[in-house]
């Protein structure tokens, strides 16, 4: 029966082509801001997947409690990176990440 | 059943990344995004991880994606001008995404992993969401205000950066409302006869 059954292996490798997809966008969508922190909610949902995973098949609990954790984070992580977009929209007229070097010396 | 269940919810969720990425309109990116989202929801249940699956709806799809939604439509921007140069970041990021393939596979390949075929998402309890609840109020309590605090610093911060006073604008002011004492409001005149005030 063994190949005709879910297993650990199954999901690692969902969670790493998300992953790859996630590292894949970021660099070809250097311009747009918007879809790089898209790409960043990919690769947290493919860790997230990693965890839940591993909790799963191994009887633990505490990999989905880490989850819940990572899912927090991204929450946070979305509000402010939108909110630091629509500061720097309002103050520019233009969100190209290109330009964003005022601070450079 | 599961495997079938299971290869079409994943060939779903990484087809529906590949859009979100390489989609020419964020706003079509933001839905692909969801539709990622809710097949990895499925992919959890699948394994019994219920509670989890929800939170991603419920976090995921109800909150983060609809944020996104609502600032791709907010700003208005050029998004033809900003998918230049797709073509010339492909390569690298081809090659970068191959790169990072072949290391993970070269790591699982090397690596021995535990578990098996057998899956419980619930040790020592009846259901997905009493074994979290076991553990995150009593071992894990720290972590869970921990992460309540994160989200406050988060909203906090969310507010204070798109938060623009504008004076032109008229506010109703409290306590000066409440303040108010009725020497400032009401004065007694006393009118002579014939002069007026």
């Amino acid at each position: 029966m063994a190949g005709l059954e879910l297993t650990l292996g199954h999901y690692l490798a969902v969670s790493a082509a998300l992953f790859t997809i996630g590292v894949f966008g970021i660099f070809v969508n250097r311009k747009n801001i918007i879809v790089i922190l898209m790409s960043i909610e990919l690769i947290l949902l493919s860790v997230n997947i990693n965890l839940v995973a591993f909790s799963v098949f191994n009887g633990t609990i505490i990999g989905q409690v880490f989850a819940m954790l990572v899912l927090t984070v991204a929450a946070a992580e979305a509000a402010v990176g939108l909110a630091i977009l629509v500061v720097y929209f309002r103050n520019r007229g233009e969100i190209a990440v290109e330009d964003v070097n005022v601070l450079r010396g | 059943m599961a495997l079938i269940a299971f290869y079409i919810l994943s060939t779903v969720v990484v087809l529906s990344a590949l859009f979100v990425v390489a989609a020419r309109n964020p706003v079509h990116s933001v839905l692909w995004l969801i539709l990622a989202f809710f097949t990895s929801a499925g992919l959890l249940v699948l394994i019994g991880a219920e509670f989890l699956a929800m939170l991603l709806v419920v976090v995921y799809v109800g909150a983060v994606a609809v944020l996104f939604l609502f600032v791709v439509m907010m700003l208005d921007i050029d998004f033809a001008e900003l998918k230049q140069g797709f073509q010339n970041y492909l390569v690298v990021g081809v090659l970068v995404a191959l790169a990072l393939l072949a290391e993970i596979g070269i790591v699982a390949a090397a690596a021995t992993f535990g578990g098996g075929t057998q899956f419980n998402a619930s040790p020592g309890a009846a259901t997905n969401a009493e074994a979290l609840s076991k553990v995150l109020y009593t071992d894990y309590l720290l972590l869970f205000q921990m992460s309540g605090i994160v989200l406050l610093v988060a909203m906090m911060g969310a507010i204070v950066l798109t938060l623009r006073s504008r004076p032109s604008v008229k506010r109703q002011n409290i306590a000066q409302q409440t303040g108010r004492k009725r020497k400032d409001a009401v004065e007694l005149k006393d009118v002579r006869p014939g002069q007026g005030i």
